[in-house]
C-alpha cells in the first residue's frame, strides 16, 4: 500500500499538548511550500548542489509527516542530485505533492 | 545548563525548544536561525550547551565550531545518518541527534553533556593540570568508527593523501579521514612543522637534511622553498 502523510509523529511529540500540535502544523504549512519553491527554483536553474541541499532540508519534513519509506527515497535522490542524476525526480516530486495536498486539508 | 539552539529550520527549533522546556536540567536562553547571529551572541554571553544544526546556508555548523576559540559543549542535530566520523574530530561535540528527534534520545544526549561537565567541576586544579598534560600528548583519531589514541611525540611524519592523511609513528602507521590543516592545529608548534604542502614532520626526529630534502626515520621528504627558512630557523645550527 502506498505510504500516506500522517500526523503520528506530531501527535507523539505533542503528547496531547494541542497548542504545541497547532504550532507544529502551522510551521509545516509555512515552511514546506517555501522549501519546495526554493528546491524548484534551484532545479530550474540547474543548481544541482543547492537543490540537493533543499532535498536534505525537506527530508526532515518528510519524516515529520510520517513518511518513513519516502525518507529513504529522499536520501537517494539527494545523492543523485549531487551527481546531476534526475532519475528519481518524478517519484520524489509526487511525494512532495502528496505532502502539500495533505497539509492543505489540515485546519 | 543554559543552552541555545542554532538551526535555520523553524520546525527543528520548535521541537528542540519543546524538549528543552520539559528537561529540568536545561534553561533555553536563545535561539538563532543562522550561525552569524549566534557567534555575536556567543561573544557576549556564557553558554554551557549548543544544539547545533550542521546544514545551514552560507555558514555550516562545523564552520561555526571552527570559529569559536573555546567552544561550549555541543550536541549536533542533523538529517544525516552517516556523518559520525566528522563529529569525532571535535572534542566539544558530546553527541549528535538525527532528525526527527525523539524525546528519549534528546534526554540521553543532554545527560551526556551533563556527564561531560561534572568532572571539570569536581576535580582539583592539580589533577586538572596533570590530566591536561597527559591529554596534551594524546591524539584520538577515528578509524572504522573506533577512536584510537596516538602518542603525539611518537609521530614523526604526517602525509596528505587526498581526503586522507597518513600518520606515521615509530611503531605503526594510521590512515585517517582528515586534512593536514586540521591535524596541524592539534599538534604542538614547537615540535611539528609543515615543510611541504603535503608533509608535516616532527623536527625532533630528523636524521639529516640535504639540499631540499629531509631524512626522517627511513623516509626522505621534500622541503618546499617557501618552508625551508622556517625549518632552518628551528634547527640548533652550529
Amino acid at each position: 500500500m502506498k505510504e500516506q502523510p500522517n500526523l503520528s509523529y506530531i501527535n507523539q511529540l505533542s503528547g496531547g499538548d494541542k497548542e504545541f500540535e497547532t504550532k507544529l502544523i502551522s510551521i509545516v504549512k509555512k515552511e514546506l511550500p517555501e522549501e519546495i519553491y526554493t528546491y524548484n527554483l534551484n532545479l530550474k536553474n540547474k543548481n544541482f548542489e543547492l537543490a540537493a541541499d533543499n532535498v536534505h532540508k525537506l527530508k526532515h519534513k518528510i519524516s515529520i509527516l510520517g513518511l518513513e519509506l519516502c525518507y529513504q527515497l529522499a536520501i537517494d535522490y539527494e545523492d543523485d542530485l549531487r551527481e546531476q542524476n534526475l532519475s528519481r525526480k518524478n517519484e520524489f516530486e509526487n511525494v512532495l505533492q502528496a505532502m502539500i495536498n495533505f497539509i492543505e486539508e489540515l485546519k | 545548563m543554559n543552552c541555545i539552539i542554532i538551526d535555520d529550520e523553524e520546525m527543528a527549533r520548535a521541537i528542540i525548544e519543546q524538549f528543552a522546556s520539559q528537561n529540568k536540567n536545561l534553561k533555553l536562553d536563545a535561539q538563532f536561525e543562522d550561525a552569524i547571529q549566534a557567534i555575536k551572541y556567543l561573544n557576549q554571553h556564557h553558554v554551557d550547551l549548543i544544539f547545533l544544526d550542521i546544514h545551514m546556508p552560507t555558514f555550516s555548523g562545523f564552520d561555526l565550531i571552527q570559529t569559536l576559540k573555546d567552544p561550549p559543549k555541543i550536541i549536533l542535530t542533523t538529517s544525516d545518518r552517516n556523518f559520525a566520523i566528522e563529529a569525532f574530530e571535535y572534542e566539544c561535540i558530546v553527541d549528535y541527534l538525527v532528525k526527527p528527534i525523539s524525546k528519549d534520545r534528546f534526554d540521553k544526549a543532554v545527560n551526556k553533556a551533563i556527564a561531560f561537565q561534572v568532572p571539570n567541576n569536581e576535580t582539583s586544579s592539580a589533577s586538572n593540570n596533570e590530566s591536561k598534560e597527559d591529554s596534551e600528548n594524546d591524539l584520538y583519531v577515528n578509524i572504522d568508527r573506533r577512536l584510537i589514541k596516538i602518542d603525539i611525540p611518537s609521530i614523526y611524519l604526517i602525509e596528505a593523501k587526498g581526503d586522507y592523511i597518513l600518520i606515521k609513528t615509530s611503531g605503526q602507521n594510521y590512515t585517517v579521514h582528515s586534512t593536514l590543516k586540521k591535524i596541524e592545529d592539534k599538534l604542538p608548534n614547537d615540535n611539528f612543522l609543515k615543510i611541504h604542502r603535503s608533509y608535516i614532520i616532527n623536527i625532533k626526529k630528523i636524521i639529516d637534511i640535504e639540499d631540499n630534502s629531509v631524512l626522517i626515520e627511513k623516509d626522505v621528504i621534500p622541503v618546499s622553498r617557501s618552508n625551508r627558512p622556517e625549518l632552518m630557523k628551528r634547527l640548533n645550527l652550529l
